[in-house]
């Protein structure tokens, strides 16, 4: 679903992202770890066609990001890290609104009742989008991300600053989502959060460090490693 | 460019402008207020000057010179002056503006047939005013001068001179400021709120992260700047209108030519500033910096336009300036047709200036407003 090749992007003589490459099957539940700066934002915009690499290419649901960026924006959704929405319009506005960008005129009524139920929001669709708590506002993003249908989906650090409870709930719904086929990726720097992924990436300073199932980045460290220890190494090997 | 997605894109600015309660008051407040205070303020006539006088010939010719000064509107006695060195300290103080001082010997000489003088002293200090004063006090001499010449050429004193030339003022008979100001505050109004709030709306969305969200969408860069200019168009024609009519109320402002023919170039000159304010919001990275960029725009755009200051007076690059400004045509099409009936062939040419800076402005913004984050 997902094949990065060689992603690298330079802002100045600052390279964010260096030579990743990776792929990503249908349906899977993607991490990409790292702490703060290691280039996991960049590397989401570069696979959403929203930021040009400066070498290398990703295909993105069979479009080439580089080539035709505009294509792949119809068939992705994306969630960005700070509340994106209209916080001065209400949960069923900013459906409607998303459900018109993506180019849904009548069906509109249908997927917004959809998404209301599924990212379990039914009490609050006339409240504004503003007066939300952080998980109320993380699953409409979600909702307004999923609208059309996308195949792949992208959430960067959708759980930071939200509570427990509300993180299991989202959790919950992102494993519903892939079940039926939508390919998910996700970036966080909670470690509690990586067992829960099919897959994952290691992101240091902009390079990729390990890659496979979470069992098999901890064989690949040493098997008394928590993936906890295995981030602080990486970490402090860079340093 | 599809409708349907330009069409929602106005609808949620729609929403999100009926919820901003402050600035729609604004919007709809600021017009009428600007009209009530520019249409009474503004009075380039300068009327009732207050005078002092000094009069030390104390007869009947000297009250009767202050009389005819004074029937000529221009002035009005506030004070009388014990002393010429008091009469020049009142205009010191601001008490007066100007002063009539007539000395002891204007009668003797003017039954003897000697030249009388009398003396005005005006505060120049604002060149619009003193020149309507000094222009009045003359035109009071000279009328003096050739009703006493009349007589020694033996004519009667109500006989008609030989020579006269008659002015009739055209459009404005009354030569009353507030007609002249009235379609002056339409286009400024317009061009200040359109430009302000456009340009504030592009950034608002970089503020408040709502635009990482939109252009991972398919929306395109046209649908997007169309889409947010559409809801302030409409604006600006319930601004346009409110102050048609308050000004006709109000003012007496005559319209003598087709309003349709300002509704329809209204529509070019709203695009031409939405198109200014949003290349502004493609400029700037905040809300602040947006708000005085388009002051930065604003106010040459009110003062070389000729709304305050007649362009004809300007110095040549002040008027070529003045001629980027959509404002500078929109204002001669507004007085042209309201005041003075001119017909949309008449305006023709300033039509076409305006179609060309709409386009030039609004195309710029598409082309700078980026869809890649940077």
């Amino acid at each position: 679903m997902i094949e990065a090749r060689d992603l690298t992007k330079r802002f100045g003589d600052v390279t964010a992202v260096d030579g990743v490459s990776f792929t990503i099957g249908n349906g899977e539940i993607y991490g990409i770890l790292g702490p703060n700066g290691s280039g996991k934002t960049t590397t989401i915009r570069m696979l959403c066609g929203i930021m040009r690499p400066t070498s290398g290419t990703a295909i993105v649901a069979d479009v080439d990001v580089v080539r035709d960026p505009d294509a792949v924006k119809a068939r992705i959704g994306y969630m960005s890290q700070a509340f994106g929405l209209y916080r001065d319009l209400t949960v069923m506005e900013n459906l409607r609104f998303y459900a018109g960008l993506y180019g849904m005129d009548r069906e509109w009524k249908e997927r917004a009742a959809w998404a209301v139920e599924s990212m379990r929001l039914q009490d609050a669709t006339r409240r504004l989008a503003g007066n939300l708590s952080g998980g109320n506002k993380q699953r409409l993003a979600l909702g307004c991300a999923v609208l059309h249908r996308p195949p792949v989906v992208f959430l960067d650090e959708p759980t930071a600053g939200v509570d427990p409870y509300a993180r299991r709930v989202f959790w919950e719904i992102i494993r519903d989502l892939a079940s039926r086929g939508t390919t998910m990726i996700v970036t966080t720097h909670y470690m509690d959060e990586a067992e829960r992924f099919d897959r994952l990436a290691f992101l240091s300073r902009g390079r990729l460090k390990a890659v496979g199932t979470p069992t098999e980045v901890k064989a690949a460290f040493g098997e008394n490693l928590t993936l906890e220890d295995i981030f602080v190494e990486l970490q402090e090997r860079d340093e | 460019m599809t409708r349907h997605r330009l069409k929602r894109i106005a609808w949620k600015e729609f929403i999100q402008m009926r919820r901003d309660r402050p600035t729609l008051a604004m919007m709809l407040g600021i017009p009428i207020i600007q009209l009530l205070v520019f249409g009474y303020a503004i009075r380039m006539d300068v009327r009732h000057l207050p005078m002092a006088v000094y009069d030390e010939s104390r007869t009947q010719e000297s009250r009767e010179l202050v009389q005819k000064l004074e029937a000529t509107d221009n002035f009005v006695v506030k004070r009388r002056a014990p002393s010429y060195d008091e009469a020049v300290r009142m205009i010191d103080r601001g008490d007066v503006r100007a002063a009539i001082v007539i000395p002891e010997d204007y009668a003797r000489h003017l039954k003897r047939g000697l030249p009388a003088t009398a003396q005005m002293l005006v505060d120049a200090s604002d060149p619009n005013t003193s020149q309507n004063a000094i222009a009045a006090a003359q035109l009071v001499g000279q009328r003096r001068l050739i009703e006493i010449l009349a007589v020694r050429a033996g004519m009667r004193a109500d006989d008609r001179p030989p020579v006269e030339i008659r002015v009739r003022p055209l459009y404005n008979p009354a030569l009353k400021s507030s007609i002249f100001i009235v379609p002056g505050i339409i286009g400024m109004i317009l061009s200040i709120t359109m430009l302000i709030i456009t340009s504030m709306s592009i950034v608002r969305e970089r503020e408040f992260g709502t635009l990482e969200q939109l252009i991972v969408t398919p929306v395109t860069r046209g649908e997007l700047m169309l889409g947010k200019i559409l809801p302030y168009a409409l604006v600006g024609y319930v601004q346009v209108t409110a102050v048609l009519i308050l000004g006709r109320i109000i003012f007496g402002m005559p319209v003598v030519g087709n309003v349709g023919v300002v509704y329809v170039v209204t529509f070019l000159f709203i695009v031409a500033n939405l198109g200014l304010g949003l290349f502004i919001s493609t400029l700037v990275r905040t809300q602040s910096q947006a708000m005085q960029a388009s002051y930065f725009f604003v106010l040459p755009n009110i003062l070389l336009s000729g709304f305050m200051f007649p362009r004809e007076g300007m110095p040549p690059i002040a008027r070529e300036v003045g001629l980027a400004f959509p404002l500078t045509y929109y204002l001669q099409i507004l007085r042209g047709v309201l005041l003075k009936g001119a017909t949309f062939v008449d305006v023709l040419p300033q039509t076409g200036m305006l179609l060309v800076l709409a386009t030039i402005f609004f195309g710029f913004s598409v082309v700078r407003f980026r869809k890649q984050l940077e």
